[in-house]
């Protein structure tokens, strides 16, 4: 046990031969569940699929109520975010504290953001009526244009999908924040950094499901 | 010494000398995992996938009582075809409790998360799996989704058969079945975590020496599993989720009322449901590989067979799920295609079972009771096997769906299968687990019950089953009675056997005699650490020159391990690689 | 025929759907059985043959044999293919309706089965058909999913809400079949029975002529048979047990407690309104169970319904 200090630095779990054992689990394990959130959002899209197939003047329909403009604003939006984070994890392998922290901030404010700009989107729509489920009420502007039976249904895919999705965004934004007390402490360092990555794994998934969902949901010809 | 000084390929890395020495584990420990940390808050707090291991299986089994006892209760109203003590929709919400918990809280997580939780890592000679703090969150989350499902039952209860078929489940009810999707939902990220835990685990922390050819074989069962977890739940999470949507806020995706089609529910379901019964059996092919070439003291007949039918199995058992639905109203060529690839799944199977059998032959066999199970297993499971063929062949199908014949079949390949495979590994594990011996001649007279009782309750099912008895049925015609009532003492017997298990191994753990760390003169490595194993598992790191079911090497090379102190690993070895001399030297 | 696991099936009332499941049913049996006791006889013989003698007994290392291997996989490979084509030509032959098949029209709902013929006639839980001639059910469902099964016939399908299915089948011999209800549809789903009445050719005609343009009768009359057509009575007795919903008997006029602790004189407003949007009153002890019969059921026959239900004291 003499050199156990030596080869057994304090971030390493007790059951990991190694720092590096450890990194590499850490990543196998977020890639591993990576699989699973994508068979998660696998299903919405399958149902996605199925009732676009059933009923494709539907879609076409009614993507015209979603507004394309802000959609691809909120695009922008998380590539950058996506970008940030890259910094991030960037920074910590240069063991860049202050670089780390800002990153992660701009990172937040990103994802901050896009939630707002998500959160304008449905009010604008409850306010027309445009709901889930039993609470579908057009107004009778929108009923004039939208008369297919089962718009309520693709309003029911849409608000699943982009709900989903944005409670993973704010998971993000939880993870973030943790990160970036933890980088204050000072915990991340060129030999350490595990979690940075594997988050930013987790936000570049996030990223890449929003950039499927805006043409599949918004830019429908 | 045969092997001294020997080369070992670790998981990642080139063939390196390694510095090992023997190392034979002590027969009576001082120290082990059962009195490294006290109380019950050092239990309920603990990281130690043993303890995590043992958590679980109380919970398991604690739901098979209380889902077993629900059987017993529907066996007894199914005495008279009319009421006998209980009204229609008591009835139909107790069967669809037992369904629901057999299922979500005893099969699923029976042997991967109990079992495989305990003897996973020490196969591997591994500490602990690879993220410990979420194992214990997953047994949290399963905690979480029992609550759930009980909090259902305080809100009407639900009634819909575990299925949770729409419209039926979207109409009626909302209040229970709210709380028991959410429960289910829930659930299933316990299972995910597990499956996620354990592919890491097998990847990432094998002890050196364990190669892929070197895994034993219920380490490749529980990685296929693990991969139908990680692939299957979250469908099932979305489907879930979808459901109580539907419940809460009818968004009428699956609810023909409001636009939607009660099919696609069915593909969803199915689609998880249909691979969950493989998370459910393929564990236990594994069990029953390391049992019987222990009892058989022989090597394993086509371990890439049963190893890589493991993983047809996993993935095969991702496009057969429309076999259910074959009266559904799919569409025609969906029905043809899944009938086809039904077929197929069953052939890996069949497999498994002829290797297992060559296994025996000139082998050195003893009947003790995991042996016993094996046998009953390969009997029941077959009989399950083959009911399988026939529910998959469309015109027998069309006359046989959802009549008691299917109740039947899933009985005899959950219950002959998973659950038989589970005793099996209890059994064989169970010294190992607590370090005390069970009552042989006991345990030998309740497999003995298990066996008949089973065969009493579940053969004339098949009969009534075919003759067009429907499933789900709280009251039935005449004709029927004999068969319902001869199933109703069966069910006792079974119970009775049960009974049986449970007194001898509570007997076991207070008044047993100590085991030793080897009963069995197993090769597998699991065994080569104390009965019960320290807390780290092994006092060294166990290093590995053979395969698991290598029995014609001599036991020594199998108690190998790094000379180096609670090695740690790959500095150690890097470091052990520059002389040779000193390896040799080392050895003792 | 006199095969070994004849005991399993019921009668054979209608070959021409049944034949290709039976000889399959028995083919696979027979085959499993052989398959099976080989392995059951072998392990057990093994146990026996090479029990173990000591525990320092030396066993061959054996651990594969590639001939044995592929034997053993490509055998039953074939035998399920064989089991596949088999099945599947047997389904296509359910599928398949013959072309001279005579129509009649089924309905599931909790928990009946409402049966229409080409002339108005109509039937509750009994299905009248005409013995030698192929037979086409087609199926809907008013509420959740039922399934329709004929044991004696081999037919299963399932019936769902907005869509049509159907079976087929043609029964040889007068008499009667039991249907079940093999989908779980809810509280009375085991009681969701009924019959396939099978006649001789001209007998179903006469039958079938009687029974012409549904009820018929004074008001009263045509409402008893409107309440037995529409399964009313498997949840609402006439003659005052209690059933899943409240009994007929005797409510004309009096005040009923509805489950919000308001109360309710029953007159034909309520009846109609409870026949229509059954959820908008409960009665006190019920649970809003019934299907709505708004859109299924005309005021005229509403009218006959009250004033049957005015006779029921």
């Amino acid at each position: 046990m003499a050199n156990h200090s030596a080869t057994h630095p304090k971030h390493v779990h007790h059951h990991f031969v190694d720092s590096n054992q450890q990194f590499e689990s850490a990543k196998l394990g977020m890639w591993v569940f990576l699989v699973n959130e994508i068979l998660f959002f696998g299903g919405l899209f399958c149902a996605y699929i199925v009732f676009r197939a059933w009923y494709p003047e539907l879609f076409t329909q009614a993507a015209l109520e979603l507004n394309t403009f802000w959609g691809a604003v909120n695009t922008v939006v998380l590539i950058g975010s996506s970008l940030t984070v890259a910094m991030a994890i960037r920074s910590a392998q240069n063991n860049q504290k202050r670089g780390l922290e800002i990153n992660l901030l701009i990172t937040i404010l990103l994802a901050c953001v896009f939630l707002v700009i998500k959160y304008f989107e449905y009010e604008h729509k409850l306010h027309l009526g445009i709901a889930p489920g039993t609470f579908w009420n057009p107004t009778p502007e929108i009923a004039a244009v939208l008369d297919h039976p089962k718009a309520n249904i693709f309003f029911g895919i849409y608000y699943m999908m982009t709900g989903v999705h944005g409670l993973h965004v704010i998971v993000g934004i939880g993870l973030m924040i943790w990160l970036y007390m933890r980088a204050r402490k000072g915990h991340f360092n060129s030999e350490y950094y595990t979690p940075v990555e594997i988050t930013g794994l987790y936000w570049h998934l996030v990223d890449l499901i929003w950039i499927f969902l805006f043409p599949l949901l918004y830019l429908i010809e | 010494m045969a092997n001294a000084s020997t080369s070992a390929s670790s998981a990642a890395s080139t063939p390196m000398k390694l510095k090992v020495k023997q190392f034979q584990p002590a027969q009576t420990p001082t120290n082990t995992y059962l009195t490294d940390e006290k109380g019950v808050w050092a239990w309920l707090t603990t990281v130690d996938h043993k303890k995590i291991g043992l958590m679980y299986l109380g919970s398991v089994a604690f739901f098979f009582a209380l889902a077993g006892f629900l059987a017993i209760a529907l066996r007894t109203e199914l005495w008279t075809p009319a009421k006998t003590f209980i009204e229609a929709d008591t009835y139909n919400q107790l069967f669809t409790l037992h369904g629901a918990m057999m299922v979500f809280f005893v099969l699923v997580p029976s042997i991967p998360a109990a079992l495989g939780n305990f003897i996973l890592p020490m196969q591997l000679g591994a500490k602990d799996v690879a993220f410990p703090r979420l194992n214990l969150a997953s047994f949290y989350i399963y905690v979480f989704g029992a609550i759930f499902t009980f909090l259902s039952l305080a809100n009407n209860g639900f009634d819909t058969g575990w299925t949770f078929y729409t419209p039926y489940s979207s109409d009626t009810n909302s209040a229970g079945i709210i709380w028991v999707t959410l429960g289910v939902f829930i659930l299933g990220f316990s299972s995910i975590l597990t499956g996620t835990n354990f592919i890491t685990t097998i990847h990432k922390l094998r002890a050196p020496g364990i190669s892929w050819e070197r895994l034993p074989l219920n380490v490749w069962a529980l990685y296929a599993t693990s991969i139908i977890q990680v692939l299957a739940t979250p469908v099932l999470a979305i489907t879930i989720l979808l459901l109580a949507m539907e419940n809460i806020l009818d968004i009428g995706i699956f609810d023909p009322a409001l636009g939607g089609d009660p099919v696609l529910y069915q593909h969803f379901f199915w689609f998880y449901s249909h691979p969950a019964v493989y998370i459910m059996i393929v564990p236990g092919f594994g069990i029953i590989s390391e049992v019987i070439t222990t009892f058989s003291k022989k090597t394993i007949f086509g371990y890439w067979a049963i190893a890589l039918s493991s993983l047809a199995i996993a993935f095969i058992g991702f496009l057969v799920w429309g076999h259910h639905m074959f009266t559904s109203g799919q569409s025609a060529v969906a029905t043809t295609i899944f009938s086809f690839l039904t077929f197929l799944v069953g052939i890996p199977t069949g497999i498994k079972i002829f290797n297992w059998v060559a296994t025996l032959y000139r082998g050195s066999i003893s009947m003790k009771t995991p042996m016993l199970y094996v046998f009953i297993f390969i009997f029941l499971f077959s009989i399950g096997g083959f009911t399988g063929i026939m529910l998959g062949a469309l015109s027998v199908d069309i006359h046989l769906h959802d009549t008691y014949y299917v109740v039947a079949h899933f009985h005899y390949v959950m219950m002959g299968g998973t659950l038989i495979a589970l005793l099996a590994g209890l059994h064989y594990w169970w010294p190992k687990m607590t370090g005390k011996m069970y009552n042989e001649p006991l345990a030998k007279i309740a497999a003995g019950f298990i066996f008949i009782g089973f065969n009493v309750t579940f053969l004339p099912q098949f009969i009534m089953g075919a003759q067009g008895m429907p499933r789900r049925y709280y009251n039935y015609i005449d004709q029927f009675t004999p068969f319902h009532q001869t199933s109703t003492i069966g069910s006792y017997i079974l119970a009775l056997g049960f009974l049986i298990i449970l007194y001898y191994l509570a007997h076991s753990l207070f008044k047993g005699k100590k085991a030793g760390p080897n009963p069995w003169n197993s090769r597998g490595l699991e065994w080569q650490s104390t009965s019960p194993p320290d807390f780290h598992n092994f006092s060294h790191t166990p290093v590995v020159i053979h395969g698991p079911y290598d029995y014609h090497q001599p036991m020594e090379e199998f108690q190998l391990g790094l000379a180096v102190e609670h090695g740690h690993g790959e500095e150690h070895l890097a470091a052990d690689t520059t002389g040779s001399k000193a390896a040799e030297a080392t050895i003792a | 025929m006199g095969r070994l696991f004849d005991f399993m099936l019921p009668e054979n009332k209608s070959p021409l759907t049944a034949d290709p499941t039976d000889g399959l049913f028995h083919f696979i049996n027979e085959a499993s059985l052989v398959l099976f006791l080989g392995v059951v006889l072998a392990m057990i013989y093994f146990a026996i043959r090479y029990k173990r003698k000591s525990e320092d007994d030396k066993t061959p290392v054996i651990t594969h044999n590639n001939t044995l291997e592929i034997t053993w996989s490509v055998i039953p490979l074939l035998i399920t293919f064989v089991v596949f084509g088999w099945g599947y030509s047997g389904w296509l032959n359910l599928k398949t309706v013959p072309d001279d098949a005579y129509e009649i029209h089924v309905t599931g709902f909790k928990w009946n089965w409402s049966v229409n013929y080409e002339n108005g006639a109509q039937t509750i839980n009994e299905i009248h058909v005409p013995k030698g001639t192929p037979i086409k059910l087609v199926m809907q469902s008013r509420d959740v999913l039922h399934s329709f099964f004929v044991p004696e016939y081999r037919v299963k399908h399932d019936v769902l809400p907005n869509r049509y299915t159907y079976v087929w089948f043609q029964a040889e011999e007068a008499g009667e079949s039991q249907v079940f209800c093999t989908e779980y549809c809810g509280t009375s789903h085991s009681n969701m029975l009924a019959k396939v009445i099978v006649h001789e050719p001209e007998d179903f005609k006469t039958w079938l002529d009687e029974n012409r343009g549904g009820p018929s009768g004074s008001p009263i009359e045509q409402g008893e048979k409107l309440v037995s057509l529409q399964g009313c009575q498997t949840c609402h007795s006439v003659d005052g047990s209690d059933l899943i919903g409240p009994s007929f008997k005797g409510i004309w006029g009096r005040d009923r407690n509805l489950a919000d602790g308001s109360s309710v004189t029953v007159d034909e407003n309520y009846i109609r309104e409870s026949i229509l949007y059954p959820g908008e009153k409960i009665a006190e002890g019920y649970q809003n169970v019934m299907t709505p019969y708004e859109g299924r059921i005309s005021d005229e026959e509403i009218t006959n319904i009250i004033e049957y239900l005015k006779t029921i004291d």
